[in-house]
């Protein structure tokens, strides 16, 4: 029984993970770059959802508050690229990891500035309360966790499958010069895909801040993601949120089975194993370059 | 506007390129040597701070300058050479002996590190090389008994030859330590460059198809810069820690691998003076700031204008700003105003501009 418990807040914490990763490779899907923010992205939404929803701010209703946060982080996803991003197109990969591992600390900054340090806990009206299966009692946090994720993820799948507009995202990474020549708008797919990248990042924050205490830096659980993204394979939606499981999973096995100071280590030392082992990930989607 | 005629291949293999540029460079060097009777003891240790972020610099240029590999991990390294430096020496062993041989330590780990991570590039590289900062934080922990853990170690006394060499004490000998070791790594480094090692290190960095296809094997020359990279970064992290007087696991911690990263950027990547107007920036960042709050609670009368955190904001915004507007960094900007004023009038604003490519990927689905 306290198996299944395990498992189940494991999965809840991987969820959250993967949600993130899944910000990472939407991002990574469409433009080739890596959003080194995306943590602290989910950060800015669960403050901007905090602020909204708890009483000692705004008080406004939960269930209005989600989507007005939802919609704050889409925006600004789309101004930062139009604003800021679109700015370095063209230029190597690696001005935009450094460009976003800025604007990373900026938005710790400035959220410490405004909401200051001391850790916040969301106010929801499912707090609390338990389901009960059996003998089985699972927070009902931790089990809508998992079905919003999973729902999330698997929309997110069928848009880039079946939606224009998301083989268009597609098509726009793989060669943007084809993609202008068909008649793409490459800029303006790229700013939504970073539109889309904040709205996941805002549905994870809430998740994240509805199941505990977040503060400006829990952004730093990025490099948490970015284990997930990697295992699950860079650039593969599924992928993403089954790295995330895997890192969840992981995590409180290792606590368990590990004395203490290794099980830190665990989900990173999976993720070398993967790199070097197999670089491309479980989901393979590279193939070798050709001249 | 200087011709400098060529007579032999020599030429393009010397240290500098014509006497007046020698002059300039030897004007520096003098400047430096005086300049313990120049500044006062506080100034002094910021002197000594921004030479030891110009060696991590020099370090990481190496890698990310010149080989075109990004690390995320580096702040690992200067950890691993600062430990090797202190046990060694609470363990008897002469200092011109532990500092020499914990450079050599991290130079061996990183090539044994880099052999399996090298083969990933670009992105998966960094995320690698930041796994591997965030693992050494634990590693520190686990291996208590030898480094501390948690406590952390305090640097203990050493002299070389007799002569004791203390921050506090003697500081005037402390910067000379560090400008000695910033110039022997300066030295080697400029060699490294001039010889075919360095050549293939650019080759990779430009284009990796094209170095093969020159008969560079990649993957060598890849460890081998990680390793002379982590190296000389280990040198660095001895001296911060012999300088900062105690340590623990988050003095080396992961903030600290991406600020040297950026303040590379900053410099200018791609050249040796990059490191050093980056390190420039770093040493001067903390002490600007104070002085522009102390300006402005002045100014507007609203005192104790303290917000935390508020360094790596700016720097932040800093960096932001060389990004969009000078990637080439400090050095870049430097390179084109004496561009402008050499030909003047015959300055182009294209001159400079980099060509920008379209993406293409890898990936099939």
């Amino acid at each position: 029984m306290d198996l299944a418990q395990l498992v189940i807040s494991g999965l809840a914490n991987g969820s959250v993970y993967g949600l993130i990763a899944l910000g990472f490779v939407l991002i990574y899907k469409a433009t080739e770059a890596v959003n080194f923010a995306q943590g602290d992205f989910m950060m800015l939404g669960a403050f901007i959802t905090v602020w909204l929803t708890n009483s000692e701010y705004m008080g406004i209703d939960f269930w209005i508050a989600v989507p007005i946060a939802i919609v704050i982080m889409g925006v600004f996803g789309y101004l930062l690229d139009l604003l800021v991003i679109r700015r370095l197109f063209g230029q190597p990969q690696i001005a935009v990891v450094i460009l976003t591992i800025a604007i990373g600390f900026i938005l710790r900054f400035l959220v410490g500035a405004i909401w200051k340090h001391d850790p916040k806990l969301l106010e929801t009206p499912f707090a609390g309360q338990e389901l009960r299966l059996g003998e089985l009692v699972l927070g009902f946090e931790e089990v809508a966790v998992i079905i919003v994720t999973l729902l999330l993820t698997f929309a997110l799948f069928l848009f880039f499958r079946q939606a224009k507009l998301g083989k268009a995202m597609q098509a726009a990474s793989q060669n943007q010069l084809a993609a202008y020549y068909v008649g793409i708008p490459v800029k303006r797919i790229q700013s939504l895909v970073w539109a889309l990248a904040g709205v996941v990042a805002a549905v994870a924050g809430v998740l994240f801040a509805s199941k505990g205490a977040i503060d400006p830096s829990t952004g730093l659980l990025g490099i948490k993601a970015f284990a997930a993204a990697v295992i699950g394979g860079f650039g593969s939606l599924p992928g993403a949120l089954i790295g995330g499981l895997i890192i969840g999973l992981i995590e409180p096995f290792a606590a368990y089975a590990l004395p203490s100071g290794y099980s830190q280590i665990a989900p990173y030392a999976v993720m070398l194993l993967v790199l070097i082992f197999r670089p491309a990930g479980l989901f393979s989607q590279m193939q070798n370059k050709k001249v | 506007m200087r011709f400098v005629f060529k007579r032999s291949y020599n030429d393009d293999l010397k240290l500098f390129k014509h006497r007046a540029q020698m002059f300039w460079y030897l004007a520096l060097l003098v400047f430096v040597v005086a300049l313990p009777w120049l500044i006062d003891g506080f100034l002094l240790g910021e002197a000594t701070n921004i030479l030891i972020w110009a060696i991590a610099g020099m370090g990481l240029m190496v890698l990310a300058g010149h080989t075109g590999q990004a690390s995320l991990g580096h702040a690992a390294f200067m950890a691993l050479g600062c430990y090797a430096t202190v046990i060694m020496l609470q363990r008897g062993v002469p200092f011109i002996i532990a500092f020499p041989l914990a450079g050599l330590i991290s130079g061996i780990a990183g090539v044994i590190i880099a052999l399996p991570v090298l083969r990933l590039h670009g992105i998966y590289l960094a995320i690698a090389t930041l796994a591997i900062s965030v693992l050494s934080e634990d590693f520190i922990i686990i291996a208590a008994p030898w480094t501390g853990g948690v406590s952390g170690l305090v640097a203990p006394q050493f002299d070389i030859f007799g002569v004791d060499i203390n921050r506090y004490g003697t500081p005037i000998l402390f910067y000379f330590l560090t400008l000695v070791v910033t110039l022997l790594v300066l030295g080697a480094y400029r060699n490294i460059l001039r010889a075919p090692l360095g050549r293939a290190f650019v080759a990779v960095r430009d284009s990796e198809i094209s170095a093969q296809a020159m008969g560079i094997n990649i993957t060598k020359t890849k460890a081998i810069s990680f390793g002379i990279s982590c190296a000389i970064v280990g040198l660095a992290g001895a001296l911060l820690g012999l300088f900062a007087g105690a340590f623990n696991n988050e003095t080396f911690n992961l903030v600290l691998s991406i600020q040297l990263l950026l303040m590379i950027v900053i410099g200018g990547l791609g050249s040796i003076h990059g490191a050093f107007f980056g390190a420039l920036v770093i040493g001067f960042l903390p002490q600007g700031i104070a002085l522009s709050r102390d300006a402005i609670s002045n100014a507007f009368g609203v005192s104790a204008l303290t917000i935390p955190g508020i360094e790596s904001g700016v720097f932040a915004l800093i960096l932001i700003g060389f990004i969009l507007f000078e990637p080439t960094g400090i050095y870049g900007r430097w390179i084109k105003i004496r561009t402008y004023f050499e030909l003047f009038p015959f300055y182009r604003k294209g001159m400079f501009k980099r060509q920008k490519s379209y993406l293409k990927t890898e990936r099939m689905k």
